[in-house]
Order: structure tokens, then sequence, then C-alpha cells
């Protein structure tokens, strides 16, 4: 199982049989994820509108608290990637510094979204107000207990590195987990798209 | 809340179950005390990791629940068998069907054909493990544990009502105010879980772990339709899981998905249940279809014919499940575009179905057929199926739906194509792998006499069904009247049923007396077959393969044994030390708080869901922790083993 | 494998293809807002826009950013993906098309 058959240039991740099954069983994962999300964003798109008494999202969402959250994000898989960048160069400090930067971001990104349901849920927006606030609360709602479950993740996976150094398995875990981050971020893409452009521009 | 509402109460046959069920749980703790077993339950089975010993415990799961699913059915036809009979009320009725069909299905048809599955791919494609033995046990127990928590629905807190299918408004807050649906959601959420990680575990498997000469066009027909039912699975659940998490959210949280008040759209429901719900029929019935194959190609005596024609027919079939599952709601009145493209994509679906039909009949023709038990089931599936298959037909042109639909002409469509497909799909599959599992034959003497009655009793039963379905008998009804003029077909009917429980009951009696009196198997290759899984020897060591084998078609085996005919010597090479993975505890008791916070979402009592979320959580972070690599099973062992052998 | 990509051997250089995702992104992200806020075109023409120009970036992402091609195994991972996307399509799309005769009653 631990066969080693690799170029010396092999990135850590990919030179056990483990490390590349589950590299390729993780984007499998994704896959089953995108139609999850798709579901969602069915549901959100077939319940636009459906606001009952409550508000609707153009009298609620505010481009600029989207536009910093987007960016966060977006920033956040950029400062992803050179983590991995700097894994591939061996380089385990590059990794502490760009990951660590990633979580801040990340932490930064769940904050304003924090805040933002809050001010709805002020303004008299909730999960219960109506379908539309339903379906607007559990898409978005998913994508952050998503990045909220990645940030915990990642900070196991940062102690092990501490702890092992980057040995095929910590770099294994470290690039799927990356890869997850850089794919919450095109979800968020969507999200931005479909649920703040289009409630804004409607 | 008080005790008595805690406890079903009030009725006689709840109070039998009860006493069963503390009759059979302290039988088991005695045993297993007495006879000094726990420590072995708990070793060699509760933290396997093994595909082997994962596949017999899924299919011990799904026997026991086509048991609970068949006293279900067995209480349906009672009532139904004469008018206006007393013998369930409307309430109870309603939950037999909920959770005759959910069990069905859920519990009874995946496990069964994921069990063989696990038993089987593995050895077909020459590889010592799956891909991930862990997850495999992860699937199995949420599988189980989900299983077991819908299943205590019907002595604590009370079973669901609204069907399998769930349809709001009628599974909602107003109309199901008690803690069944509940059950019926976080049941099914967690036994989810599991598929989902079985589909990403076997897809990658299958493409991954193959002897290296194993081409993908030289798979096994058993192993391509596993694949293909794996892809479905994990663009399908998927959407089962969101579903279900909406329902949840309306019926614990308040939010209005599908209510009728604030916006909430009902109809959504059914929707995204069939989104997820047609697929669903063919993740069970393409594992038949793979089982089918196998058996006639091997008691035929010829290669399957058509091999690529299976093969591309399945991938078609994969892509279109997907668009066409507006067909169970025909009669919402989406428009005439909506239905008219729906009703066409149903109708070419059968097209790949049908050149599978041909196949197999092909493969018959001019083949030295051997009728074992295995091979009857097989044989009865071919115009059975057809039977049903048709009807589906009739039921995809969307204006005579409006006529079929929700009447017992449809409950005898999907029985033909469930039953005769995936149920006969099972019993084949058990008898024609059971060696493989256990190490001697089913009793083929006993075999067919259940297989004569339960086939006959089938036809006896779902037959009928057609005719009242016509005649106008709605289904999900609990009872009819005399004017109604049902009462002689309904007769039929249960006449027909309890023949089915009777080819059941000698099944299971077969299981018992097989494992006293069958002679022990030998040669590890009783039916002469085919495809890799027969290469090994009996009983299947832990490392599955001593040395891989070589793969030079889709019947390697066959192949092999002709080579040996001819003259070739199987060469002697060395043993190599063989990497295995460990077992682990962890699965199972991650499943037990699943099984706990789901406990508590049903009741609501959060300080329980909290408890069993954190003790997940916990357990997956010891998981991350864990950096075990297995170990490795010596030269010496592999000697032992295979001179024993 | 790990001989088709730059990314893999990319010892040591400057890690362009990510800055130029990132650049890319962002100017995606703020043309998608200006063609939604500025550009005056109708609502559907709006999203259509929109909607290209998110899929132009989540390309860009896989490729870019989680090298989908760079692995042994990248038909399967691409495929994987693809398949996943025409799900995506045939669920949104049919259920927001199923789904459309409820509008009538609204
Ligand atoms: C030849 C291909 C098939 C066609 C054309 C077909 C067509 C249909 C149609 C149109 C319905 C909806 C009828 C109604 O609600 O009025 C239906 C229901 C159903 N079919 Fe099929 N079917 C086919 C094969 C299968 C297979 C292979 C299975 C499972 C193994 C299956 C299982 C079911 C089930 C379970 C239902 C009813 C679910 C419910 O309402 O509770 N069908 N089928
Ligand atoms: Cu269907």
């Amino acid at each position: 199982m631990e066969a080693v058959e690799h170029s010396p240039n092999t990135p850590l991740e990919y030179q056990t049989e483990t490390g590349r099954l589950n590299i390729l069983g993780f984007w499998i994962f994704l896959g089953a994820e995108i139609a999850l999300f798709s579901t969602l964003f069915a549901t959100y798109l077939v319940l636009v509108g459906r606001t009952a008494d409550g508000p609707g999202p153009a009298e609620l969402f505010e481009i600029s608290g989207v536009l910093i959250e987007t960016f966060l994000l977006l920033t956040s898989s950029f400062t992803c990637g050179l983590a991995i960048h700097y894994m591939r160069n061996h380089s385990l400090k590059g990794v502490f510094v760009w990951i660590g930067i990633t979580l801040a971001l990340g932490l930064g990104f769940l904050g304003f979204e924090i805040y933002e349901f809050v001010h709805y849920i002020h303004e008299g927006a909730a999960l219960t107000t109506s379908a539309y606030w339903s379906a607007f609360f559990v898409l978005v709602g998913t994508h952050g207990a998503h990045v909220t479950l990645g940030i915990g993740w990642i900070i196991l996976i940062l102690i092990q590195l501490k702890q092992r150094g980057l040995t095929p398995d910590t770099s294994r875990k470290v690039f799927i987990s990356s890869l997850y981050w850089h794919f919450l971020d095109v979800v968020w893409i969507f999200i931005f798209t479909a649920v703040y452009l289009y409630g804004m521009v409607m | 809340m008080r005790l008595d509402e805690f406890f079903v109460t009030g009725d006689p046959l709840i109070y039998g179950a009860d006493v069963s069920i503390a009759l059979t749980l302290i039988g088991a703790i005695f045993a297993l005390t007495y006879f000094k077993k726990w420590k072995w339950l708990w070793s060699e089975w509760l933290t396997t990791v093994d595909h082997k010993k994962l596949g017999i415990m899924y299919i011990i799961a799904a026997v026991l629940m086509l048991f609970r699913g068949g006293v279900d059915a067995m209480l349906m036809r009672a009532q139904l068998t004469v008018p206006d009979a007393g013998f369930l009320d409307a309430k109870h009725y309603n939950e037999i069907f909920t959770t005759h069909g959910t069990i069905m299905i859920i519990f009874m048809a995946m496990p069964f054909l994921i069990g063989l599955i696990n038993v089987v791919v593995p050895l077909q494609i020459g590889a010592r493990d799956v891909a991930y033995p862990f997850l495999n046990a992860v699937s199995f127990w949420t599988f189980f544990m989900g299983a077991m928590l819908f299943n205590i629905s019907f002595v604590i807190g009370g079973s669901p009502s609204a069907g399998w299918t769930s349809y709001v408004p009628l599974a909602g807050l107003e109309l199901s105010p008690g803690v069944g649906q509940n059950y019926y959601l976080l049941g099914l959420q967690i036994a989810g879980i599991g598929t989902l990680l079985t589909g990403i575990n076997f897809l990658v498997t299958i493409l991954k772990m193959r002897v290296p000469s194993m081409k993908l066009m030289q798979m096994p027909i058993f192993t391509w339709s596993s694949l293909i039912t794996m892809v479905i699975i994990i663009f399908a659940f998927p959407v089962l899981t969101v579903a279900l998490a909406l329902m949840t959210f309306d019926r614990l949280f308040g939010s209005h998905f599908f209510t009728m008040m604030d916006g909430g759209m009902p109809m959504l429901w059914a929707n995204l249940f069939w989104i997820w719900g047609h697929p669903e029929v063919y993740i069970v019935i393409l594992p038949a279809f793979g089982m089918f194959s196998e058996i006639i190609s091997t008691f035929a005596r010829k290669t399957i014919f058509g091999y690529k024609a299976m093969v591309y027919s399945m991938v078609i079939i994969a892509g279109l499940s997907f668009l066409v599952w507006v067909h169970h709601f025909f009669t919402m009145g989406a428009g005439g575009a909506v239905n008219s493209f729906f009703s066409i994509t149903t109708m070419l679906i059968a097209v790949p179905t049908g050149v599978k039909i041909f196949n197999w009949l092909f493969t018959l023709y001019k083949g030295r057929i051997r009728f074992t038990t295995a091979m009857l089931w097989a044989l009865a599936f071919i115009p059975n199926f057809v039977i049903g298959g048709v009807t589906g037909v009739m039921l995809a042109m969307a204006a005579a739906d409006y006529q079929y639909h929700n009447t017992y002409f449809l409950v005898a469509h999907f029985h033909y194509v469930l039953i005769s497909g995936t149920v006969y799909a099972c019993f084949a599959g058990l008898y024609f792998w059971y060696p493989k599992m256990f190490n001697h034959r089913l009793n083929e003497r006993l075999g067919k006499w259940s297989f004569w009655i339960f086939v006959a009793g089938f036809n006896l039963c779902f037959f009928p069904m057609y005719f009242l379905g016509l005649a106008g008998m709605p289904r999900r009804v609990y009872t009819y009247g005399v004017a109604d003029g049902w009462m002689s077909m309904n007769v039929l009917a249960t006449f027909g049923g309890l023949l089915m429980g009777i080819g059941f009951l000698i099944l299971v009696y077969n299981i018992y007396y097989s494992f006293r009196y069958s002679p022990r198997e030998t040669t590890g290759d009783p039916w002469d077959a085919r495809t890799l899984e027969w290469s090994t020897p009996a009983p299947v060591p832990h490392y599955n393969f001593a040395h891989l084998p070589e793969a030079k078609g889709h019947d390697a085996f066959w192949i092999m044994k002709e080579e040996i005919k001819q003259g070739k010597k199987p060469e002697k090479k060395p043993y190599k030390p063989i990497h295995m993975p460990s077992y682990s505890g962890v699965p199972v008791v991650m499943s037990v708080f699943f099984f706990i916070a789901g406990f508590g979402m049903v009741f609501s009592w959060n300080w329980m869901s909290i408890l069993g979320l954190i003790g997940v959580l916990a357990t997956m972070v010891i998981r991350s922790f864990d950096y075990d690599k297995g170990f490795y099973v010596s030269v010496e062992e592999i000697e032992e083993h295979e001179k024993t052998t | 494998m790990a001989s088709n990509n730059e990314q893999t051997n990319s010892h040591s250089h400057f890690p362009w293809s990510h800055v130029v995702g990132f650049g890319l992104s962002i100017v995606l992200t703020l043309l998608a807002l200006w063609i939604g806020f500025y550009s005056g075109f109708s609502l559907t023409t709006i999203m259509v826009i929109v909607v290209g120009l998110a899929l132009v970036q989540a390309t860009i992402q896989l490729l870019m950013f989680m090298h989908i091609t760079e692995s042994e195994d990248s038909t399967v991972q691409v495929g994987t993906i693809l398949y996943a996307v025409f799900i995506a399509v045939a669920v949104v799309a049919g259920t927001i098309w199923v789904m459309s005769f409820g509008m009538h009653y609204m």
C-alpha cells in the first residue's frame, strides 16, 4: 500500500498510494457537494419572491458588506493556494504563515456573515419569516457552516503539522483541506451571483 | 413528557412486539455472556474493516429488515382481504404502509445489494480490500444505526404515517404532530451518510484497486453495474440529504420551505424527493441487473452476450435516470411541455433496459443451462420484470397516468420491478455467493421449494393488483366497501402474500438447515464459474489473494481455467508480505453518537442532540490524529493459510 | 505522473498562476458587479452574463488554484466535476422549470 514509486519531483501528497486515493476520493466528494449545493440553489431560486409579509432581499442586502465578504473569501482562497505552493517548496514556515493568513481571512468572513445575519434578523427577516428567508438562511448558512467546519479542521491539521512536520501524510491532509477551502470559494461565487447580485438587481 | 406518551401504548400488537424485542435482547445478551463471546463480537465483528465481514453484516441486517417489512406487509394484506375489516384502524394502517415502504427500499433493498457488493466486488477485481476500509465500516454502522433509529419508532414515540414518500402537508407539523415523522427524517439522514460514503468508496475502489492487468472493459458486468450504481448514489443522495434537512427545519425550527403558509411550496418537496427518488430506483435495480448477468452467464456456460451493449446501456441509464423524475407527479399539473418532456425521457429509459433483456435472452440461447436455484431466480426474473417494465411504460404516458396514478395499478408496477428485479436478485445472489461467504452451499432442494412457492405467491399477489387498479381501487386506503367489488381479487392477493411469506420462511430455514447439514466447500469454485472471486480458496483468507491474479478478459477466471486445461502450469511464485488495514472501534462508536444525536432531535431534546454531535465530532478528531498504518501479513502466515486450503 | 504540469515542478518559482488567477477573479467579480448595476441590460441578459462570468471564475479556481488536471487521475477528477455540473444544471434548471407553474398562483 505504501509503495513508493515516484519521481523526486512528485509532491509529497502524491507519493503514497493512500495520498493518491484520498485526493481522488475527495474530488469525488466535492462532486457530491456540488449536487448538494445545487439542490439548495434550486430551492432558493424557486422560493425567490415568496416573502409573505416579510421584507424582500432588495430592502436588506447591502453591497458593501457583501463585497467585503467576497473579497475576504477570495483572498483567502488565494493565500491558501500560496500555502500549497510553499508546501511544494518544502517550506514549513511558508505553510504556517499562509495558512495562518487564510484562517484569519476565513474568520473575518465568518464574522461579517454573522453580523449580516444578526442584522437581518433585527430587521425582521429570520428563518421563520417566510419561505424566501428560510431558503436564504439555509443556503448561505450551509456555506457558512462549511467554512466553520473547515476552519476547525484546518486547525487540527496545523497541530499535526507542528507535531510531525511535512510528511506525505500531513501534506496530503493540507492539500485536501486546501481543495475544500477553494471549493467553498467556488460556492461563494455562485452565492454572490445568484443570491446577492440577483437579489439587488431584481 | 409522560412515560405513556414516550412508549407507544394501548395496542396488543405493539405490546407483543415490545415483549418479543425484550426477549430477543435478553436472549442475545445471555447467549453472548454464557458462551463468553463478547470479546469475540467486539474484536471480530464490531471493529472489523474487512469488506467480507461488513458485507455479511449488511446482509444479516437486510434479512432482518426484510422480515420486519414482511410482517408489515402481512398485516396490511390481512386488513385488506375482506371489505370493511376491523383488524387495523386507519391510523395504524397508515403507519404500517409507511414503515413497510421505507424499510423495504432504504433498509432492506439497498443494504442487501450493498452487502453483496461488499463481499463480491473487491474479489471480482482482484483487490485485497476497498480503497477506504475505515470509511467502509463507518458506512455500515451509520446505515445500521439509522435503521435502528427508524425501527424503534414503533415502540417509542410512534411510527411515521405519511407514506415512504412523506408528501407535505400530510407530513408537516400540523397534520403529523407526533415524533414519528422526525424518526423518518433522522433515520434516513443518518443512513444516508453511510450510503454516500459507500458510493465514493466503491467508485474509487473499482477505478483504482483493480489488479493492474484488468482494463475497464474487462471488468465483470456486476462490477460495472456497481460502478454505475455508485455514480448514481454520489449524485442522488446529496439531494435527499438536503430534502430531508429542509423538512427537518420546517418541523423543528419553524422554517417555511414546504408549509402551506408564508410562501412555502408543498410540491417542492415532491420535486426534490423524486429528483433523488427516481435515481434511487435505479440504484436498487442496476446491481440486480449485474448479478443476473453473472448468474445467467455462469449457468448458461457462455460468456455474456453483448458485453459492450450491456455496459453502454447502463451508462445511458445513469445519465437518463436524473432526467425523468417528474413522471412521479404528472398529476401535479406542471403543464403540457413539462409533462411531455418527462414522458418522453421516461419512455427513452425503457430502451436501454430492453437492450439488456435481449442480451440475457441471447446469452441463454444455445447455452447448456443448469437449473440451479440461483439460475431459477434469474430465469423467473426475465418475464416478471418485463411485465413490470411494460406497465411502467404505460404509466409513463402522462395523459394515461392521470388514470393509473395512485391506484393499485401503480402498486402492481413497482412491486413487479422491485420484487422480481431487486428481491429476486438478492435471493439469487445469496444462493450464488453463499459458499463464498459461509463456505457451504444452501440446500438446493429447499431452495427450489422456496423459489417456486415464492414466485407463484408473488404473481398471485401482485398480478391481480393491476386489475384492482384498473377497477379504481386507490392505493393507501385502509379498507373498502362490499359494493366496490374488489374483494375476490384482494383475497387472491392475500393468498399470494401468504405464499411469499412461506417461501421466505423456507429460505430462512434453509439457512439453518444448510449450516447444520451442508457439506463444507473444498475448492472455492462450486459452480464452475467465470469471474475472479471464484479463484479464491475456501474459506477466503482475510487478505483475499496470496498472489494477485491476472485478468485477461471479463471472464478472467474462466480463461485461467481454460489455460490450465490446455496444459499451462501455474507457476510457483514466492509470497510477499501483504499490507492490511487495522481494525478500529471508532466507526461503531461514532455511529452510536449519531444515533444519540438523532434520538435527541426526534424528541427535540437539545441537550441530547448536542451531546451526540459533540461525540460525533470527538470521534472524528480522534480519527484525524490516528496515524495507524495497518500491518503486514507475514510470509509464514500466508504459507500457513495457503497450505490448509 | 507529475510530468504534465508546471505547478508540481514549480520549486521555488514565483507562483504566477496563483497571482494571475487571483487577479482574474477580482476583475471578474467587479465586472459582474458593474454589469449588474450600471450596464442597463435587462434582468435576463444580466443574469445570463453574470452566471457565465461565475462559471468562468469557477473554472479559474479549479484550474489555477486547485490544479484539477495535475494528478494521474485527472481524467476521473475532471469527469466527476463535469458530471456534477450536468447534475447541477438538471437539478437547478429542471426544478425552476417544473415548479414555475406555481408562479401563476402567487
Ligand atoms: C421500464 C422502466 C420503467 C418505467 C418506464 C417506469 C415508470 C414509472 C412511472 C411513470 C411511475 C409513476 C406512476 C405514478 O405515480 O402514477 C413509476 C412509479 C414507480 N416505479 Fe417505475 N418505471 C420503470 C422501472 C422501474 C424500476 C426498475 C423500478 C425499481 C426497481 C421502479 C420503481 C418504481 C416505484 C417504487 C414507483 C412508485 C413510487 C411511489 O409512488 O411510491 N420503476 N414508474
Ligand atoms: Cu421513477
